[in-house]
């Protein structure tokens, strides 16, 4: 039905093509004036009746997402229409963005509040091409995203040279490197299972991005008469993610028992809120510190709590990496003879016992080398490390005796004193600079945190960048109090995974903190837009210290390094001349936005002002000049 | 005997040191960089030590500049002279000092909710 349907059309578009731009082979073949067969054309050739992407939503429907976030595109049209008509544009409901790089992004940052992935849709060509980028954060934050790509696979369905541009032959191939899986369905049962089974593997852990190609031709054309009657949703099965086996678990948990100074190291170890209650179970049964330095990946555990941060990684005689991205850097220094890493020494004391446990180990690439320098553990459990919890916790309890508990107790006083001793030394170094502008990011997450502290706040943008001040000064104890960076530290993924944070966090009235970083900010600002589109609140601070810094600072070692030019690294690396007004900016796509604030004493009522703003449901930015760490 | 010499070598560029001229130290510290990873007030930070009234001797900076073990890139005298260095030792000394933490209602209070 749905291929003779498509010839017919094929004729009938044939026939209403003026002859004059027609092959001139074909113009002595056809006299008939296109006026005299639009009275005998029929109906059909007009409508579609059911068409496929309708049962593509009744799948996508079934996956449970609330939304979907695209920049629109052609390839996608029938899709997107049938979202908005058959769906009623609820569940999913569209998204629109301004750049595919902010659709994977929003998803991705609201994926770590939620729990599940956000859908996106992009062209299988060139918006894939703009979205690459975010896509390659999320698989190696192991966040899960739904990316729908839309594709013209047969040539015949094509409209005009754009669209014979914006096809593709294997439209995933450009992010195999760095999803999960893919795959290009050719009928509307195959996209079915294909759409579930996606679904089932960007859950499970280790998860990650995933992508599945909606071809245009299924789209538009409508449901087979013959599969009317058969198509079905399948069932999304529910996946237990993998727990460690007893032997293992057993074997760590002698080995944390019986150590004299365990040292746990957590990177993505909290999936869920859960996750943090049991990993502060564990350390308190041990009481082992927990650190999830260098880089903050996740919230994990209460950051004031006596146990968090204490101690050194390189005092523990066993080392217990909990999904750590790169457990290798966090076990070692690199030498001032080579900074750039070829020269490395470990950190941790000779003969300590070193333990990882991770889904990491479960999924494999090649190419890309997010996976970090090889770490010569001595256990490697491949397992996700939340799942394997309960059952390590339950094994370790078994095996302290009273004589253990006391050492453990008397361990922990130890920590507790220490933990009261770095409070007190961090709100001191804080003081320095106090009165100074630019503006200290130790004083600006202090007047953010002073600010925030009554609500139901929820900081979703990275720490790194402000010298890690405000997992120094608030109290982080909720799950959702902090997701962590961009995952593969490509730059842009800050003010889209803010606001698709922000949308998650919508529904539970929290109050959303985003300190954005400058330079991250202007690859693809629109997305302000799309958070005053949509009515996203959220509050957006701008450490804006009028740099590509990071950069900056590389600049200046390599120029020191050839004993040249240390005073020319601003060249290349400074946003200023002009200074952008990032209140402006806010202003033209419809936030609230105030700034530049270059005296810290006008920054306290600014955030407050804003705050307000925030809490009748839009975006607001405040936008403030800040010390370049 | 090591020791000794380094001892001697130390004493040495102590008394070697120049006198600083704070305002152009000032100049230099951002000029040259050194604000990227120690702030505008040398306040310190996730990328260098705080450095604002220093009580590291001069002698012992300048060997640090000059050598240094952490992250740090070495500034050879070919981009940075002995009295550049003594003019942002001078300015780094002449920093304000930080208000204690409990006068700072702000820092006092931030971990009462």
């Amino acid at each position: 039905m749905a291929r003779s349907r498509r010839r017919f059309l094929q004729q009938a578009a044939a026939a209403l093509v003026p002859a004059a731009v027609r092959p001139q082979s074909d113009r002595s073949q056809t006299a008939v004036g296109p006026q005299s067969d639009l009275s005998q054309t029929p109906h059909s050739a007009y409508t579609v009746e059911r068409p496929g992407s309708d049962f593509m939503v009744d799948v996508l429907k079934s996956l449970g997402f609330e939304y979907v976030a695209a920049n629109p595109g052609s390839s996608f049209r029938g899709l997107h229409e049938s979202i908005i008509n058959y769906g009623g544009n609820a569940s999913p409901e569209l998204l629109t963005c301004c750049h595919e790089e902010s659709s994977v992004a929003m998803a991705h940052g609201y994926a770590k509040i939620e729990g599940k992935p956000m859908m996106v849709m992009a062209h299988g060509t060139v918006g894939l091409q703009h979205a690459s980028m975010a896509i390659y954060n999320a698989y190696a934050d192991r966040v899960p995203v739904y990316i729908v790509l839309g594709n013209i696979l047969d040539a015949n369905f094509r409209r005009s040279v754009v669209e014979w541009t914006h096809s593709v032959q294997d439209a995933a191939s450009m992010v195999r490197d760095y999803t999960k899986w893919d795959d290009a369905p050719v009928s509307l049962a195959h996209f079915a299972a294909s759409a579930v089974r996606a679904y089932k593997i960007a859950m499970t852990p280790a998860m990650g991005p995933v992508v599945l190609v909606a071809d245009a031709t299924l789209q538009e054309e409508p449901i087979p008469e013959h599969d009317r009657g058969t198509l079905r949703v399948p069932k999304l099965s529910a996946v237990a993610p993998p727990s460690a086996d007893s032997d293992a678990i057993n074997k760590v948990a002698r080995m944390l028992v019986a150590a004299e100074h365990p040292v746990i190291v957590a990177g993505r170890a909290a999936r869920t809120p859960k996750g943090v209650d049991l990993l502060v179970e564990l350390a308190e049964l041990l009481q082992a510190p927990v650190h999830d330095r260098p880089f903050r990946f996740r919230m994990n555990f209460p950051t004031r709590h006596p146990l968090y941060g204490v101690g050194a990684i390189a005092d523990g005689d066993v080392v217990l990496g909990l999904e750590v991205g790169d457990f290798w850097q966090a076990t070692h220094a690199q030498t001032p003879v080579n900074r750039t890493g070829m020269e490395s020494r470990p950190t941790t004391k000779s003969g300590a016992k070193l333990i990882t446990i991770s889904s990491a180990d479960l999924v494999s690439k090649s190419n890309y080398q997010d996976l970090g320098p090889y770490a010569d553990v001595d256990l490697a459990v491949a397992a996700d490390a939340e799942a394997s919890l309960p059952a390590l916790i339950e094994a370790c309890r078994k095996l302290i005796t009273a004589d253990r508990k006391r050492v453990f107790d008397e361990r922990g006083r130890r920590f507790a004193d220490e933990s009261a001793r770095s409070a007190q030394a961090t709100l001191d170094e804080a003081a320095w600079g106090w009165d100074a502008s630019p503006i200290t990011t130790a004083r600006l997450s202090a007047e953010i945190w002073d600010a925030v502290k009554k609500e139901d706040w929820s900081l979703v943008s990275d720490v790194t960048f402000l010298s890690y001040w405000p997992t120094r000064l608030w109290d982080f104890q909720k799950h959702y109090h902090y997701i962590g960076g961009q995952g593969a530290y490509g730059i842009g993924y800050g003010a889209p995974a803010a606001v698709g944070a922000a949308l998650a966090n919508r529904r539970h009235g929290r109050l959303t903190v985003n300190i954005q970083c400058d330079g991250d900010l202007n690859y693809a600002p629109g997305v302000l837009w799309t958070a005053a589109h949509h009515k996203i609140p959220l509050l957006t601070i701008m450490h804006n210290n009028r740099a590509y810094h990071q950069e900056r600072m590389y600049v200046h070692d390599m120029a020191a390094r050839a004993e040249r030019g240390i005073d020319r690294a601003n060249i290349g690396t400074a946003i200023t001349d002009p200074n952008i007004d990032y209140a402006a900016l806010a202003k033209a796509y419809g936030v609230y936005g105030v700034g530049p604030i270059e005296n810290p004493k006008d920054l306290g009522p600014a955030i407050r002002r804003a705050i307000e703003v925030v809490k009748k449901g839009e975006p607001a930015l405040v936008d403030v000049v800040t010390q370049p760490r | 005997m090591f020791k000794i010499v380094l001892a001697i070598g130390v004493l040495a560029l102590a008394q070697a040191a120049p006198p600083g001229d704070l305002e152009n130290g000032r100049r230099l510290f951002v000029k040259d960089g050194c604000y990227e990873c120690h702030g505008y007030a040398g306040q310190g930070g996730r990328d260098g030590a705080r450095l604002a009234k220093t009580t590291m001797p001069q002698a012992s900076f300048v060997r640090y500049v000059r050598r240094p073990s952490g992250a740090m890139p070495a500034f050879t005298q070919k981009v940075l002279s002995d009295q550049e260095l003594s003019d942002v030792y001078a300015f780094l000394k002449s920093l304000p000092a930080a208000k204690p933490a409990a006068e700072i209602p702000l820092l006092k209070n931030s971990r009462q909710r």
